[in-house]
């Protein structure tokens, strides 16, 4: 029982991880129809910055202090992310808006390895794994269940950071004024420019917001695992991916439901199926084709209608 | 027409320009040698490596680096070969087996190498031991601790040498995972044991040995699982085998995953001392969250306590080189200086060629060298013959030796 629970617990803090990823993913698909298989990266940039402005911005008392440490980390690595987003957008996407599809999608492979190689050759120390500051209270709650079911209180903030974000993401692109350009221009773009819409500024406000939920993702990445490497952008990365598809990509709630999905897919999977944790990443994509087959346009995705 | 005629005679003129910086770049003589006064009439010759000196475990593939190249600068100074002037040349494996197998492959193709230094993994050791073994290129390692290196498929049963040019100064894990079990067993008492390996030739090998051992002396072993290598959260396998109620954890493998494993599990209510091999003892595993009250052995004794070994790390420090020497360093500048003597007396009476190569092989088996790591002599399979081997323990911020052994094999 408390196995059970633990590594349900376990599932949903990989899962809320994945799903702050995911929504950069589908928020991007859904306005461009473009697969950022860089996204990842952009994550993984998210968690070097916050490295970078701990080891060389902040004071030591500051960091002593977690309710000093943790917002401005988590700002810092925003920041970082939303830069390489945007950046990316402008050098990489932007030319090719009008290419075939096939394009930006093999630009987004490159500008992967280009970030990772990037990091791995500037920062310092990157060519191994370094370690991350603590930036949040260090321990566990164990809820009196059974053996006792432990909760990592990094674990418990990043479920409740997932929430909050997700819900705030939806509320946002359901109310405010740019979440309705963003919502006219993935109907149509060309329309949406008659109405009076700048496409390019929508894209990367698109972006830009992506890259605040992977730069916060990158930052509770490292706080809850106290360590970071240049390959967990493109490991995530590809949880995220297959989250956004399971979910229905373009879609808010999927990308968060199927980020779940994911995590405790690989909790689950790894405790209860044969071949232990050691094939968990096997069950993650048998449940992926097992959607594709059965459900090609994912829990919330609505079949693509063909316009005339 | 004259426009296109342009174009080509550019092009002649550029691809030309290229071989010639190409052979500009040939090692060819021995310029200067460092302001050192010795022979070097007769050309240069080069010591390969091959290392991890980018990617997870590159804090000891740079140790390594470093430490060859000590030895080499050494050896230069000294005049050690006499005749030649020794070149220093290091590849990258980034630990891939298939980069291994390139470097080893350019290695082999360049006549000047006369022996590679290497690898620091097992696994990237089975694909660049062929190449090397097919030009009859000496390899010595000071890392490598697969059985199957030197003792074939079935090492422990009936043990067949699978390349004579293979040698290593590394105790192998027949001897590394049983030194691990008996500490872990007989002295800190533990008897409920969850292991857990990264599913690579070092990290299953040391696992299987330890298993073996452990349950020998009486010691159950309550979990077994996999992680993957670059597996970053490892809260699902340590939930899996919490209930099982370890009252220790052996994990095979390295210290990028092992440091956070370490971590997680205290941070998951499993308080229970980490122990691993070699490829944990290093300072970054508890930068990367090693707990104090973890083990890892090591092969050789404690530098502090040979006088030997003394010496190395204090010409370590005067170089100046901006990483530390790890827990190879030593190791590695024994395995240079196998090399280093083998050859000495190899050239004294006749230049190096392509003859030579199997008397380095022969020259090397009969090494007898007072090392940093302690004596080093190779026996028929080219293992070392030293079995000294220590267990360390994390202690206010990094290892330290609690017990130095050398270790008999029990039937």
């Amino acid at each position: 029982m408390s196995t059970l629970l633990s590594q349900t617990v376990n599932g949903l803090v990989l899962g809320s991880l994945i799903g702050l990823i995911a929504l950069g993913y589908t928020m991007v698909y859904g306005i461009i129809q473009l697969i950022n298989f860089a996204h990842g990266e952009v994550f993984m940039v998210g968690a070097y910055g916050g490295l970078a402005m701990s080891t060389y911005l902040l004071p030591g008392f500051v960091q002593q202090q977690w309710y000093f440490a943790l917002p401005l980390l988590l700002v810092g690595g925003a920041v970082v992310s939303v830069a390489v987003a945007v950046a990316m957008e402008r050098f990489a996407y932007r030319p090719l808006r009008d290419a075939p599809r096939l394009a930006p999608l093999i630009t987004a492979l490159g500008v992967s390895v280009a970030l990772q190689e990037a990091v791995r050759v500037f920062y310092p120390g990157a060519i191994s794994p370094l370690p991350f500051p603590r930036v949040f209270v260090e321990g566990a709650y164990v809820l009196p269940i059974g053996d006792g079911v432990p909760v990592r209180y990094t674990g418990a903030l990043i479920i409740v950071v997932l929430v909050v974000l997700a819900v705030a993401l939806q509320r946002f692109i359901d109310h405010s004024r740019l979440g309705r350009a963003m919502r006219a221009i993935s109907q149509d773009r060309d329309t949406a420019r008659l109405m009076g819409i700048d496409p390019d500024r929508v894209i990367v406000a698109t972006f830009a917001l992506g890259g605040v939920l992977a730069g916060v993702a990158g930052i509770l990445y490292g706080a809850d695992l106290g360590f970071v490497n240049i390959d967990i952008g493109f490991q995530t990365g590809i949880f995220a991916f297959t989250a956004a598809v399971l979910g229905g990509i373009g879609n808010i709630r999927g990308a968060v439901v199927g980020g779940l999905v994911v995590g405790l897919v690989k909790a689950l999977g790894g405790q209860y199926l044969p071949g232990g944790t050691a094939y968990d990443y096997v069950w993650i994509f048998v449940v992926l084709i097992a959607v594709l087959v059965f459900r090609p346009q994912g829990f919330f995705g609505e079949t693509e209608r063909v316009r005339a | 027409m004259s426009r296109r005629y342009a174009v080509a005679a550019t092009g002649v003129v550029l691809v030309a320009a290229a071989l010639l910086s190409a052979c500009g770049t040939n090692r060819s003589e021995g310029d200067a040698a460092g302001g050192s006064s010795c022979d070097t009439s007769k050309g240069t010759l080069v010591i390969g490596m091959i290392a991890p000196m980018s990617g997870g475990v590159s804090a000891f593939g740079l140790g390594m680096r470093n430490s060859a190249d000590l030895a080499i600068d050494q050896a230069n100074e000294n005049c050690t070969v006499p005749g030649y002037r020794l070149v220093f040349q290091p590849e990258d494996d980034q630990s891939l087996p298939q980069i291994a197998a390139q470097a080893a492959t350019k290695l082999a193709s360049d006549p000047n190498v006369a022996a590679v230094v290497g690898t620091y993994n097992s696994s990237t050791a089975q694909s660049a031991a062929p190449i090397l073994a097919q030009r009859s290129i000496v390899q010595v390692s000071p890392a490598n601790t697969g059985p199957a290196l030197t003792r074939g498929e079935k090492a422990a049963t009936q043990p067949r040498r699978p390349f004579p040019t293979y040698f290593r100064v590394a105790a192998n894990d027949l001897v590394q995972g049983p030194f691990g079990a008996r500490y872990l067993v007989q002295e800190a008492g533990k008897k409920k044991i969850a292991v857990i390996d990264d599913g690579k030739t070092y990290g299953v090998g040391l696992v299987e040995n330890f298993v073996k051992e452990a349950e020998r002396l009486g010691a159950r072993i309550v979990a077994r699982e996999k992680v993957g290598e670059k597996d970053t959260d490892f809260s699902s396998t340590i939930a899996a085998i919490r209930s099982s109620r370890p009252d220790a954890v052996y994990y095979g493998g390295e210290y990028p995953a092992a440091g956070p494993l370490s971590r997680q599990l205290a941070e998951a209510g499993l308080d229970v001392p980490l122990m691993g091999g070699d490829g944990i003892a290093d300072p970054q595993y508890i930068e990367l969250g090693g707990r104090p009250g973890d083990f890892a052995t090591n092969i050789g004794a404690p530098v502090e306590s040979l006088s030997s070994a003394r010496a190395f790390v204090d010409a370590y420090a005067a170089a100046g080189y901006p990483e530390p020497s790890s827990a190879y360093g030593p190791m590695t500048f024994d395995a240079t200086n196998v090399i280093i003597g083998a050859l000495a007396g190899l050239v004294r009476n006749s230049p190096f060629e392509e003859s030579s190569r199997q008397r380095l092989v022969e020259a090397v088996q009969r090494t007898n060298l007072p090392g940093a790591s302690g004596t080093v002599a190779f026996d028929e399979f080219g293992d070392t013959t030293n079995k000294v081997l220590t267990v360390s323990t994390v202690k206010d911020g990094e290892f330290e030796p609690l017990e130095t052994g050398v270790f008999e094999q029990s039937n």
